[in-house]
């Protein structure tokens, strides 16, 4: 299934991207693009980069970029600060999210609605009601509105939180970094069922990274990207994952090709 | 930089820092002597034995050496020869804020004094330099028979009650700052609530210093007689001005038996006011005392409001906030002194600093030989935004009975840049996400405070937090 570049404009475009953390190189020369509406993967072992791209995207200001461009609908993220990405419509689900103690998340989640969405989505009974629907699809109760934000939560806790603000910030583009990643197999299900809520059926689009297959068996991504040392080396449907799962990383691997051990 | 450039500068981050043309009925001459005493006591047409001790306690103040801890520098800095220790502004105390002076009622309508006084409180004393100006209490309450005055007219319709307690729990040896307001002092607050009496909504005191080099030296007594409960709230704050002022109040509190006394401070003075205060209470059998302090101004502050629990069952808490800027010193912490037995206190300390600003925490926990089963629990947390910045604990724990079940944390943390990332990708900007984290780690004392003040408190920090990194 091949989108003719020029039919539909791509909501994420990311070109020729080289980007790194001090002197060492990371990212050699990214392509990728996302259309309205589709859900991506890309995989990878440890250190092979897909981090790294997530927090570029979102802006984190450790990571530099040497080369390329990154878009959303047409427009240059790079020159923005990370909270007008967000502004922007881009989501990051943090692999590691951060406590803030003394914050509470229901304080949280109605300052960044209305940060993102406007102060008009903050306010009043639908806002409430909103907020209702997403933690009961997520099985969150109520009780945890007024915990601290990722203070002292449980892994599954902090992924269940990443999800509830991807429901209620409704991004145009949400990238899920390892968000499986420590979670049970109902931990799983229940942040898919989010990830489609947020995205299927809408003009939103994701990027799922991961190293295991499980949740693409719960979201089925339109494609899936290979990333080895930097590059993605192979692209497909959801057939790949299934291959990946079968035979590893190493075959595509085209170091490890070159050394003749695949 | 021209002095009242630099001062100009200051005004524009603290929101209280403008100053009213001064217009005083009295004004003392800089400077201070037996003499000044003496007039001071005199135009207030005092009783003999309130004369006397100020007399006395001016001597001990002279004799008495400077504290040789703290900011020893800062300390013997301050210029006493150059500071006013008496000015009158009003025609007296109102209890109508139209029959305030307009300029000094603009002050406090600036403050939002008279607005918070009709929306929550039962009753507002407002201080400005060296007496109240304004003062009401709800009626429901006076007819209960609760006294709330400033100290002046206390001393002048409750002369016995007065006597009885004033020095009782600070005597004016206790320290040379102690001392100096015993000699000097004047308004304050004076509070008797009678047996079984609630006062639901708090009691505010609100002090204003407008005049240069001005010293301020309150008095405040406040007696919680037994099954009684009040809650006192007080602010401060100061113009700001290239020469200092100094602020120096001595509060005693008295818990009678199954009393409930809570003192919550928002001390906000500008960064030319020197801040040195004694705070104790004493607690009966069953009471409790609660010290809620919050310290984000000044130039030094030296503070550490004490309990004493004198009577079994008693309970003391003492939770507090400071916030150090630039050229600010926060040298603030709790005493607590459990003499009798199945006594409880617990002290929470929380600490910023900012701009080469310093924060210290100085505490005292005793448990003597007799007090069986205490229970003592002390948290001190600090977060240091920059490398210029200073923390210090100086934790001291003197447990003589060893059926003392005594919990002591500390920590000390910064703001990693992977926390300001995570709320920025939440659509806030930098300034705003580390006032996020800031008023996250003040929020343990935030929760205990009114609603009004919380929100206030908040967006101070907010303030103090812009442009504070990049």
């Amino acid at each position: 299934m091949e989108h003719g570049e020029s039919d539909i404009e791509a909501l994420l475009e990311i070109r020729n991207l080289h980007a790194g953390i001090g002197d060492t190189q990371i990212l050699k020369g990214i392509d990728l693009s996302i259309a309205p509406g589709e859900i991506h993967a890309i995989m990878g072992r440890n250190g092979s980069g897909k981090t790294t791209a997530a927090n570029i995207i979102m802006g984190h200001p450790d990571f530099e970029v040497e080369e390329g461009e990154v878009l959303l609908s047409g427009e240059n993220l790079l020159e923005l600060e990370p909270w007008e990405r967000a502004r922007e419509g881009v989501f990051l689900s943090f692999q590691y999210p951060q406590a803030v103690p003394g914050l509470q998340v229901g304080n949280f989640l109605r300052k960044s609605v209305a940060s993102i969405r406007g102060k008009e989505a903050a306010k009043g009974a639908d806002f409430r009601g909103e907020l209702n629907e997403a933690m009961d699809t997520l099985d969150i109760p109520r009780s945890f509105l007024s915990r601290y934000v990722n203070d002292g939560f449980s892994g599954g806790e902090k992924k269940r939180f990443e999800i509830l603000q991807l429901l209620l910030l409704k991004p145009k583009l949400a990238i899920l970094d390892e968000t499986d990643s420590g979670l049970d197999i109902d931990g799983i299900k229940t942040v898919a069922a989010g990830i489609n809520a947020a995205v299927r059926g809408t003009d939103s689009a994701a990027l799922i990274i991961t190293h295991y297959s499980r949740i693409l068996e719960h979201v089925q991504p339109d494609k899936i990207h290979v990333l080895i040392g930097g590059q993605i080396v192979a692209t497909g449907g959801p057939e790949l994952a299934m291959q990946l799962e079968e035979r590893g990383y190493e075959w595509l691997d085209p170091k490890a090709e070159a050394e003749g051990i695949a | 930089m021209p002095a009242n450039q630099v001062a100009q500068e200051a005004v524009g981050d603290y929101k209280a820092g403008w100053h009213d043309p001064e217009n005083s009925s009295i004004r003392f001459d800089f400077g201070l002597s037996e003499q000044v005493v003496r007039e001071i006591s005199a135009i207030k047409e005092e009783p003999q034995w309130m004369t006397d001790i100020r007399v006395k306690a001016f001597h001990h103040f002279m004799e008495r050496p400077m504290p040789t801890w703290g900011s020893t520098e800062l300390l013997n800095s301050i210029k006493f020869d150059e500071i006013c220790y008496f000015l009158r502004s009003g025609e007296g105390t109102e209890n109508d804020w139209d029959d305030v002076p307009e300029a000094i009622r603009n002050t406090f309508d600036k403050l939002g004094i008279p607005e918070a006084e009709q929306k929550w409180l039962s009753g507002v004393t407002a201080q400005y330099e060296s007496e109240a100006v304004y003062h009401s209490i709800r009626e429901d309450l006076e007819k209960q028979g609760v006294i709330f005055l400033d100290m002046d007219s206390g001393l002048r319709e409750h002369e016995d009650i007065v006597k009885k307690y004033f020095c009782s729990i600070i005597p004016y040896q206790d320290n040379k700052f102690s001392a100096l307001n015993t000699a000097v002092w004047s308004g304050g607050s004076f509070i008797y609530v009678p047996k079984g009496v609630h006062v639901e909504m708090p009691v505010q005191a609100y002090f204003r210093i407008n005049a240069k080099n001005m010293g301020q030296f309150e008095r405040t007594l406040i007696i919680a007689d037994e099954g009684s409960s009040i809650h006192y709230v007080e602010g401060c704050t100061a113009p700001t001005y290239s020469t200092d002022s100094l602020h120096s109040a001595v509060v005693e509190l008295i818990a009678m038996p199954g009393a409930y006394i809570r003192y919550t401070t928002i001390q906000n003075w500008s960064n030319n006011v020197y801040n040195l205060v004694t705070k104790r209470g004493i607690a009966h059998e069953n009471s409790t005392i609660e010290w809620v302090d919050g310290n984000i101004g000044s130039k030094l502050t030296m503070k550490y409001p004490a309990v004493i629990l004198k009577g079994e069952g008693s309970h003391a808490e003492v939770i507090s906030v400071a916030y150090a800027g630039e050229g600010m010193h926060q040298d603030a912490g709790a005493k607590v002194h459990h003499l009798a037995s199945n006594t409880t206190s617990k002290i929470l300390s929380k600490s910023i600093t900012k701009n080469g600003g310093r924060g210290s925490y100085r505490g005292l926990v005793s448990v003597s030989k007799k007090a069986e089963n205490c229970k003592v629990n002390v948290v001190c947390d600090a977060l240091i935004l920059d490398e210029q910045s200073r923390s210090d604990t100086y934790p001291t724990m003197e447990i003589k009975n060893p059926s003392c079940r005594c919990e002591h944390e500390a920590s000390v943390s910064k703001v990693s840049d992977d926390q300001l990332f995570y709320l920025m990708s939440r659509g806030h900007s930098e300034d705003e996400a580390l006032a996020m984290i800031v008023n996250g780690f003040f929020e343990p004392f935030v929760r205990e405070l009114p609603m009004e003040y919380a929100v206030e408190l908040n967006q101070l920090m907010a303030l103090e937090m812009e442009g504070s990194i990049g």
